[in-house]
């Protein structure tokens, strides 16, 4: 068993056109930067994307908005520092926006890696991100519809992994990342550093290989904040 | 005729957080909201120390690092640096959101445009205009054991921020236990505003007029005196 691939071109190189991506991250923190930009470097178009932010500066997924690769955005929080990409395309009609409360964009991604295709969340009810929903009431309070989100591709970034896949992270870069890794059909991981099997102590393993399909090594990854303040343009 | 909204003696921003931290437990798990409520965690009284939650996977987070010294995989829900405490923990998302709507937070501190006398709360966006954006503000007002407002009494062209129904697209229907305002401390219960202290230097009559709904007391109505900061 070996999940390691050679370099970033070939990591990214089954993405495509229509397909829809998630990418891990909140904001810079735990967000696969350079696996991004391999991917901006193969400019699949019409992607759907599935992200807690819809990008920052001109790097990243907002450099994806930029090089117009993305059909759809799927976020909770389509705001940042710098947020002229998404706003552009957005309030032109270039650009869609499903917006999910981030509680409720967590669970549907982890529903989708486990195999519930809906579930009842308190979240939204009452408000215009519950119109058109399935309402139903149990104990006296009332619950909202929410359905799965699952993924052709995951791209995630974690911290170590051994040639099975297995993952650490590195502290509140886990974020949506683990749970991204169930929900895709492929997940692709950039990680700072591989290890032989047994490099990782069993007890603690955070995503088991099962959920991961293939994993580059990018020692000393760039960090999306730094890049931001440095002024870094990727396109 | 206009209303004195006694812009003369209202807490300021850091007064209103202190008034809300003194309700805060020792050994409470909280959430502060993304701006004005992360200012509580600073006024917390001496001997006692919340553990502070942030929705992106950590409890027991601290102050921002020195310039420099930032780690850009240790932010908060805001994406600032933090630090950690000892007795800190990371999780991913899916867990966070299971400690806000299990019911596993104490207490939820949050920002308002509006708040309603049925505890209705609008805070997330003012019309149907510009980018939509939510982050975890509808998933935080539901099951924290008190969810509190902190706000300025009015808007800064004098309008009620306290009303009785939201005009604002709402964040949350009937989630709203106490607020905190630069006038007044209010809770709602039983779907009304029940006034529990109010700052010494003006009466109930101007606190009213100042007030969209209806203001009820079902008991004595304390001073709110919070300490020049």
């Amino acid at each position: 068993m070996n999940k390691i691939i050679g370099n970033l071109a070939d990591a990214v190189s089954e993405i495509g056109d229509g397909a829809t991506v998630m990418i891990g991250g909140f904001g810079g923190s735990g967000a696969p930067i350079e696996l991004i930009h391999a991917l901006i470097d193969k400019r699949p178009k019409d992607l759907t994307v599935i992200n807690n932010n819809a990008g920052n500066g001109r790097i990243g997924i907002a450099a994806m908005i930029d090089a117009g690769m993305v059909r759809k955005m799927i976020c909770s929080f389509p705001k940042s520092s710098d947020p002229r990409a998404f706003t552009e395309k957005y309030l032109a009609g270039e650009i869609e926006l499903e917006l999910v409360p981030q509680g409720t964009l967590a669970e549907r991604i982890r529903a989708g890696g486990a195999g519930i295709p809906a579930f009842y969340t308190p979240t939204a009810y009452g408000t215009e991100l519950a119109e058109g929903k399935a309402i139903a009431e149990f104990d006296g309070r009332h619950y909202v519809q929410e359905r799965w989100l699952k993924a052709d591709f995951a791209i995630v970034k974690a911290h170590v992994a051994d040639n099975y896949g297995n993952l650490t992270y590195n502290k509140a870069g886990r974020n949506f990342n683990p749970l991204m890794c169930m929900a895709a059909a492929k997940t692709i991981v950039q990680v700072s550093k591989v290890v032989e099997a047994g490099g990782i102590d069993p007890e603690h393993v955070v995503t088991p290989g099962i959920f991961v399909d293939r994993v580059v090594e990018v020692p000393n990854p760039q960090q999306e904040e730094e890049m931001i303040r440095a002024g870094v343009v990727y396109i | 005729m206009s209303v004195d909204t006694r812009d003369d003696i209202k807490l300021s921003n850091a007064q209103i957080a202190w008034r809300a931290a003194q309700d805060i437990a020792d050994g409470a798990y909280v959430n502060l909201g993304i701006g004005f409520p992360e200012m509580v965690a600073r006024y917390q009284p001496p001997g006692r120390q919340a553990i502070f939650h942030t929705e992106n996977g950590i409890l027991n987070f601290g102050e921002a690092p020195a310039a420099g010294e930032e780690d850009w995989d240790l932010i908060n829900a805001g994406k600032k640096a933090v630090t950690l405490k000892p007795g800190a923990a990371f999780f991913h998302h899916a867990d966070s959101f299971a400690m806000v709507r299990g019911g596993h937070l104490d207490v939820a501190i949050l920002g308002a445009l509006q708040v309603a006398e049925n505890g209705d709360l609008a805070n997330w966006r003012v019309g149907s205009k510009g980018v939509p954006a939510v982050g975890g503000a509808m998933d935080l007002v539901h099951g924290a054991k008190q969810v509190f407002v902190i706000t300025e009494h009015v808007t800064k062209n004098g309008d009620p921020k306290l009303v009785e129904r939201c005009t604002f697209p709402l964040t949350g229907v009937a989630c709203i236990t106490r607020v905190y305002t630069s006038h007044a401390v209010i809770d709602i219960k039983d779907k009304h505003f029940v006034l529990r202290e109010k700052l010494p230097g003006m009466s109930m009559d101007e606190l009213q007029a100042m007030t969209g709904a209806p203001l009820h007391t079902d008991g004595p109505v304390a001073d709110l005196v919070v300490p020049e900061l």
